[in-house]
């Protein structure tokens, strides 16, 4: 998958697979094959050139309970946020 | 404290207008990520893990309530309702939005804030003694030199483009609060043989992957030539300092590669051409920066020694903060009070927008108006009546802010980690979280007494594990977070670097090794010794030997 933040509020989103972003990352698309993943980081590299995102990544992934999870834990956490709840 | 005059006033404005151009620029494409981030650090600006990060100066801790007050506004409107004390004295919202942050900085500049040098390669917020103007051994109030450095280096043209960060820290009593041997620049402040204050300089210290104590390269200096030699030592620095290799590039290596007695000539070379030019200070001047810290209007009181024993008697909870958190003050009757950011219920040193509004409520109520940040993540309450402690403290416990163990084991620096932080291997917080609970019984915390524990996400060393008594330092091993321990680390007038103890353990297992080395520090220890004692009699082996057997 292609893991980013935007630029305007900094948030982490995933490329989707008609090329948009998305903050859920079960919404975000999965490369099947190496030459899948090569075009998205592509895709990605020109929406940072656009402006839309900044600092894209491919990062590895496995389905757990149906989506998508980074498989390394620095991304498992960016995706999914802070492992301690947040003061409130 | 001090108050802007008008060029502080238009300067940070303008500074606010400009970074909102520039933003916007960068946003609408007219400049890239390469381009615009030097511009985003020297206005405070990170992208982090999760989101952007603003940080956000405490000139050396010290705040307003009305300052803590728009730091809640902060919070609560651009941010997700909390903020972040670090061990700078500064403020770090984590969920800040690009879009907003020029709007943000506004705000901050009503109250006399901004984050100006709060990041990049220039001279960061000058840090020092959250005791400062109260305390029984103080010799002069460093608060002074402190604001007098801020003016000196703030966009100084000549030091806005380092080889690397740098931080100058300035303590005014001998005993070291503010962990001066730790900076790029530490002051210290004593008499010499006549009698009259001046200054130790100490350079090269710091953290992160080479750790280095500072070394003194000046006994003393006079006052009035402060400015003069520390810019005499920023030029060596600037000349000489690598630029090659970000990790070879802070001051503690050019000091270690060069030597100490080198590096005070090069320094002394550079100082005799600039001496007596006009950075020097004429006492005038010390004058006018030192009225902004007169003492508050205290009001003539006796000493309630009497009383506040008969009310530690009466309640073991009131005593065991008494105990812990309230400090002795210079002027009769009244108290210094630390308040722990170090609950069991949230990160050490976050504090929710709603706390901050309460504690602006009692800082005016209780302290003048006034309140400090100190670099252990916790706040100073420094001007409390004594017999006001326990009327204080009730208050206090209804926010969650009176938990009594400032210098006891709950009472970690945490940096954090990679909970936030994108250039943290492992995470910080759920080990100071699970040692927190492990170490909930508070007579237990007594009995292991003073102590503190520092974890450090990475080796950058944010959480100052170098000089924890008990260090921890968060790495990945091939995928996994594993913890490294160092012992004996010091940050006071004896800094000391810890030793690694060997091997490290996984993260189910080092609380268990927290555990093992106070086991075996109770076993061990003397009457009267304190951790850091008993390490420095009985050295690394008792402590290895119980965490990884005889071999």
């Amino acid at each position: 998958m292609i893991i980013a933040n935007t630029l305007a509020d900094g948030f982490v989103v995933f490329l989707t697979a008609d090329n948009g972003w998305t903050h859920d990352i079960a919404d975000g698309a999965v490369a099947e094959t190496d030459a899948a993943a090569d075009a998205m980081l592509l895709t990605a590299k020109q929406a940072e050139r656009d402006c839309v995102v900044i600092d894209p990544n491919l990062i590895p992934v496995e389905i757990v309970d149906g989506r998508p999870q980074p498989t390394e834990y620095r991304e498992y956490i960016r995706a999914n946020g802070p492992s301690v709840p947040t003061p409130s | 404290m001090y108050r802007y005059d008008e060029f502080d006033t238009r300067l940070v404005q303008e500074r606010v207008e400009q970074f909102r151009r520039q933003t916007g620029r960068r946003l609408n494409g007219e400049m890239n990520e390469d381009q615009f981030l030097p511009l985003r650090l020297m206005n405070g600006v990170y992208l982090q893990l999760h989101a952007y990060m603003l940080r956000i100066n405490v000139p050396y801790g010290a705040m307003r309530s009305r300052q803590i007050r728009q730091l809640a506004h902060i919070a609560r409107t651009y941010d997700k309702g909390y903020g972040h004390f670090t061990t700078r004295q500064n403020m770090q919202f984590n969920w800040i939005q690009l879009k907003d942050v020029a709007n943000a900085q506004a705000d901050l500049a009503e109250v006399e804030m901004h984050c100006i040098q709060s990041s990049g390669n220039c001279i960061r917020n000058t840090t020092s003694d959250q005791y400062a103007g109260v305390a029984k051994d103080e010799i002069e109030d460093p608060r002074v030199y402190c604001e007098i450095i801020r003016q000196w280096s703030t966009l100084h043209p000549e030091f806005s483009y380092l080889p690397r960060k740098f931080k100058i820290a300035v303590t005014g009593s001998p005993n070291d609060r503010a962990a001066v041997a730790l900076h790029d620049i530490g002051l210290r402040m004593h008499l010499n043989k006549n009698g009259e204050p001046g200054f130790e300089v100490l350079v090269g210290g710091g953290q992160g992957r080479t750790p280095f104590v500072a070394k003194t390269i000046r006994d003393w200096l006079p006052p009035e030539h402060l400015l003069s030699y520390l810019e005499a030592i920023l030029r060596v620095y600037n000349l000489d300092g690598r630029r090659d290799n970000k990790w070879k590039a802070r001051i503690k290596i050019l000091v270690h590669q060069t030597g100490t007695k080198e590096f005070r000539r090069l320094v002394d070379t550079e100082w005799d051409k600039i001496r007596d030019s006009a950075l020097k200070l004429p006492q005038a001047e010390i004058d006018r920066i030192n009225a902004y810290f007169a003492p508050p209007d205290y009001e003539s009181l006796d000493d309630a020694g009497e009383t506040i024993a008969a009310w530690r008697a009466d309640n073991a909870n009131f005593d065991a903060w008494v105990r812990a958190n309230v400090a002795e003050h210079k002027i009769p009757g009244y108290s210094i009070v630390n308040i722990s950011l170090k609950s069991a219920n949230q990160p050490p040193g976050d504090m929710t927008a709603a706390q901050m509004d309460a504690f602006a409520d009692l800082a005016d109520e209780y302290s003048f108006g006034e309140l400090r940040v100190n670099h252990r993540q916790n706040l100073v309450l420094a001007d409390v009546e004594q017999l006001r402690l326990r009327e204080l403290w009730e208050k206090l416990r209804a926010l969650d802010l009176a938990t009594p163990n400032i210098g006891r084991v709950s009472d970690m620096i945490v940096c954090p980690g990679l909970d936030y932080c994108s250039l943290a291997n492992a995470r910080s917080i759920p080990i100071a979280e699970e040692i927190n609970k492990r170490f909930s019984d508070m007579d237990r915390v007594h009995d292991i007494g003073e102590l503190t524990i520092n974890i450090s996400g990475c080796m950058n060393a944010c959480g100052h594990h170098h000089v924890g008594h008990i260090g921890i330092l968060g790495v990945d091993k091939r995928g996994k977070e594993f913890y490294q321990f160092t012992l004996g680390g010091s940050s006071d007038q004896t800094a000391s670097l810890g030793d690694r103890t060997g091997p490290g353990f996984p993260a189910d297992k080092a609380v268990d090794a927290v555990e093992t080395i106070l086991n075996t520090y109770i076993e061990i220890r003397n009457d009267g010794e304190c951790f850091l004692d008993t390490y420095r009699r009985a050295g690394l082996a008792p402590f290895k030997e119980a965490l990884y057997g005889n071999p």
